[in-house]
């Protein structure tokens, strides 16, 4: 059975983790990139940022101890959060920085000087 | 001689015919109970024997935004997200999060003490804490066998 499984490259049920896709804002100005990304329930130890390839990867863990008795009624997911951007290559990614703050994670993804506007004198 | 009104009869607008279809479409998002534009953040409720713990996901927010407010068994959360005034300036590309007022009611699950309710807010989660009433903690009651 596991060799089908294999073969045919799909992983079994048991191992595939499934994440919640945060919501998102995405601004845009001279200097770089603003994302903010929605984490409740996520501390700042529970964030991975991390860039790899031109993708930036937000991956958040939630504290487990956040389940206060027996649940009666449930609407949210207590799923890990995680969700991958294709970044523009005028980001300067040595210089990105990330902060959160009551479970809203924002990355600042600052241009490259070489990329940021400039105005061009005219001789 | 009677008259019969056929649906493809010049009398009928094209768009009354369409109107099953939108019908259905409607029903398909009707699960989500709520308007367009309303916004509920999810909210969830629990219980032990000591206490009943209202919890709703709500990141980045401050302690001051929230309003909290108990009349019999039914709890209100509301409040208000407002969007920070240092994004306005330049171009939005992605918009995904909602602002503004919010409001959820919940009926309790057991009678609360109102004067012993306390709430937190940490990691963008918010926690009602509500002790329950000594009325409807569990006891244990002896029976005597003869």
């Amino acid at each position: 059975m596991s060799q089908i499984i294999e073969r045919t490259g799909c992983q079994p049920a048991a191992s595939r983790v499934e994440y919640v896709v945060p919501a998102v804002n995405l601004h845009h100005d001279a200097e770089g990139f603003t994302l903010e990304a929605e984490m409740p329930g996520v501390a700042k130890d529970g964030v991975e940022v991390t860039f790899e390839d031109g993708r930036l990867t937000l991956v958040g863990r939630r504290a487990s101890a956040d389940r206060p008795g027996r649940p009666v009624y449930a609407e949210s997911v207590r799923r890990d959060y995680r969700r991958v951007f294709d970044l523009d290559p005028s980001v300067d990614a040595s210089a990105i920085t990330a902060s959160v703050e009551q479970g809203l994670l924002t990355v600042r993804l600052p241009k490259a000087e070489a990329a940021k506007p400039r105005r061009i004198a005219v001789a | 001689m009677s008259i019969i009104r056929t649906p493809l009869a010049g009398t009928w607008s094209p768009f009354d015919r369409l109107a099953p279809w939108r019908d259905l479409l409607e029903s398909a998002f009707a699960f989500t109970g709520s308007v367009p534009g309303v916004w509920t953040p999810p909210l969830d409720v629990y219980e032990d024997d000591e206490k009943v713990t209202v919890t709703v996901e709500l990141a980045g927010l401050t302690k001051e935004d929230f309003d909290i407010s108990l009349d019999g068994d039914a709890l209100t959360i509301s409040g208000q997200r407002k969007a920070a005034t240092g994004e306005k300036r330049g171009e939005s590309f992605r918009s995904e999060r909602f602002f503004g007022s919010f409001s959820r009611t919940v009926t309790l699950p057991a009678a609360v003490k109102a004067d012993g309710v306390t709430a937190s807010y940490q990691n963008g989660l918010l926690a009602v804490s509500l002790p329950k009433a000594e009325e409807a903690k569990p006891r244990k009651i002896e029976v005597k066998l003869n």
